[in-house]
């Protein structure tokens, strides 16, 4: 997409603003903030609330109650609070989320940058090493990973932050190779300043914005990949069930008409990769409202 | 002219898929070789606890893996290269058996959806470019951004839910009714649902590029001219607008293809089709070393491939790109 497109797409009538015809850019931004806002409160608050119940405490007693008073989202087939679960496959889902797209950003701005600042065959090494990344499905990869390290932790966050620093890699490297012929770059390598000062004291800091832009857009994405894995049972281990575990594990159930135990966990996690989205998005169209599109994930 | 094109372009991207193929397989055989599994394990599956240890050191021995990696890695790679690429434990069969009998369901399912998906992205595109901010084009788009959130395999429960078992219209799964019978019609009413639901899962991409590439051709001089001849709208968008814009949704298609195969893992997975990515699954789930490397190589060739005939495409479809 160049700027041509965006300008040729605003002199049509009606434009070409994606969403925002239908709602106002406000109300959107201040859903998905909302949505965020409860969701993390709910992830941090309520197994705080319940903290003298065993959230795994199977009771045959109460075995797939649809929700109501003493259970808000019903319960499952072992008995267990739904709500408290899925509180809890929240979180763990978000915080895995949030280090692997952070982890991803991190390694993916370094690889960038220094790719972009060096030049030559560091460059060329560095982009091929990102198109060959590219080249195997993200989500196979993550299943051969997850495969031979089984059931732990570091493999999953391994096997999503391995598989999307490739696109923070390209924008941080983009961003550099157009910083590197900045007068102020000039005026510091003229003034003496190492190839290190240069990377560290002149060329990161203005990448970073992109590269915080682009961790956030990496957050759905992260989200979505852990669930993925975690459905088709190699995800989280056992002990640690994620949204993906918990939609997964609940498959059967709709066929027992126990819609709730597959809906509360699917419409949590619909809520928050659109919420993270629409967020990300806004923020995107703040910070380089003409060329969003390369931006896009 | 062009034929050279296209034949140079096949040969520089084999020169570099040869090497590239190499290095995927040779970063997966050292993942294997850093992880805590074991193949042994796998030989032996339960009969590990009762062996005696003489017989197993012996069986390690036979097997080759008491070699160096780099040994173990060049014995694979003569075997595959001759044909060989070991025997699946969760299938109890060579993989390329496996592979040989999985790999069309794949690609009918594969191949479905990618062109449900790029036929109701042509013609969403165009309506929505054509009348933009007209209330199909809200619509679209509003649920185009929707769905880009929307994991596939939510996607496909919903569908079973929807369309098998709240109005039992399709099958939840499989690829037959078990009895045999039936023959084409059988298998297309049980490929309806999942590839339906593969092509949604890639839709709002390839219509948010298409409608956003029209909305640019379609603003440009040539297509003002054609509108100032008098030329009736429907040759205008499709003869004089659409042209310019196939290019980059072409593109398009080519890098969402490594997209295509995750959907595909999770449609076959849903749906349980019995195709090499619902295969890769269950290899994934017990450790099934041989099939995991084939299948993952086999995704990359694949990957690789789609992306040449993409760009052979636009060589095809655009003269200016043979000039350069």
């Amino acid at each position: 997409m160049t700027t041509d497109a965006w300008r040729a797409a605003g002199r049509r009538p009606g434009g070409a603003g994606g969403t925002g015809a239908m709602v106002p850019a406000k109300v959107r931004l201040g859903a998905a903030m909302g949505v965020l806002v409860t969701v993390v409160a709910a992830v941090i608050v309520l197994p705080m609330v319940a903290a003298d119940t065993d959230p795994g405490a199977v009771d045959y007693d109460t075995v797939l109650l649809p929700p109501g008073p003493g259970h808000l989202f019903g319960t499952d087939d072992g008995g267990r609070d739904v709500l408290i679960r899925v509180a809890l496959g929240a979180r763990v889902s978000l915080v895995v989320a949030v280090v692997c797209a952070l982890v991803a950003t991190v390694l993916g701005t370094l690889v960038g940058a220094v790719a972009g600042a060096a030049g030559g065959l560091v460059d060329a090494v560095a982009m091929r090493l990102v198109d060959g990344v590219n080249a195997v499905p993200h989500l196979l990869l993550g299943i051969l990973i997850v495969a031979l390290y089984r059931g732990s932790l570091l493999a999953v966050i391994a096997s999503i932050a391995l598989t999307h620093w490739t696109t923070v890699a390209r924008i941080a490297r983009a961003q550099v190779l157009s910083l590197r012929t900045r007068p102020y770059v000039d005026a510091a390598i003229s003034g003496g300043a190492s190839r290190w000062t240069v990377l560290t004291r002149h060329l990161l800091p203005a990448v970073l914005p992109q590269s915080a832009l682009a961790a956030t857009l990496l957050l759905p994405h992260a989200v979505w990949h852990e669930t993925a894995l975690s459905f088709l049972g190699l995800g989280m281990p056992p002990h640690l069930p994620s949204l993906g575990t918990m939609v997964s594990d609940s498959r059967d159930d709709v066929l027992l008409g126990a819609w709730w135990t597959i809906a509360a966990p699917a419409g949590v996690l619909v809520a928050v990769t659109l919420a993270v989205a629409g967020l990300a998005g806004w923020w995107r169209d703040r910070l380089v409202p003409r060329r969003r599109s390369e931006l896009v994930l | 002219m062009r034929l050279r094109a296209l034949r140079r372009m096949a040969l520089v991207r084999l020169a570099v898929a040869v090497p590239l193929l190499l290095a995927v397989s040779a970063v997966v055989f050292l993942l294997g070789a850093a992880s805590p599994f074991d193949p042994i394990y796998q030989y032996y599956g339960t009969r590990i606890f009762t062996a005696a240890e003489a017989d197993v050191a012996r069986t390690r021995e036979a097997l080759g893996l008491d070699e160096p990696v780099w040994r173990q890695y060049l014995d694979w790679l003569h075997g595959a290269i001759t044909g060989d690429w070991g025997i699946s434990r969760t299938f109890g069969q060579p993989v390329a058996e496996v592979v040989a009998q999985r790999l069309p369901w794949t690609l009918l399912l594969a191949g479905a959806g990618l062109a449900l998906a790029v036929l109701i992205a042509l013609a969403l595109g165009i309506i929505t470019a054509w009348r933009p901010g007209g209330w199909v084009d809200r619509a679209v788009v509003a649920v185009a951004h929707s769905l880009e959130g929307l994991p596939t395999f939510l996607l496909g429960l919903g569908a079973i839910a929807a369309f098998a078992v709240a109005l039992p219209l399709l099958p939840a799964g499989g690829v037959s009714d078990g009895t045999g019978q039936g023959g084409v019609a059988a298998t297309l009413r049980h490929l309806a649902l999942p590839a339906l639901v593969l092509a949604v899962a890639q839709l709002p991409w390839l219509i948010l590029t298409l409608r956003q590439q029209l909305l640019v051709s379609l603003a440009d001089d040539h297509v003002t001219a054609a509108r100032a001849r008098g030329l009736p709208e429907r040759t205008v968008v499709l003869r004089h607008g659409l042209p310019v814009a196939l290019l980059p949704f072409v593109t398009t298609v080519g890098t969402r293809l490594p997209e295509l195969v995750t959907g595909v893992v999770l449609v076959e997975e849903v749906f349980s089709w019995p195709g090499v990515a619902e295969a890769m699954v269950k290899a994934g789930l017990s450790v099934d070393y041989p099939l995991l490397v084939a299948l993952t190589l086999l995704a990359t060739a694949a990957v690789l491939a789609g992306n040449l005939l993409a760009d052979m495409a636009v060589v095809l479809l655009d003269p200016r790109t043979v000039r350069r």
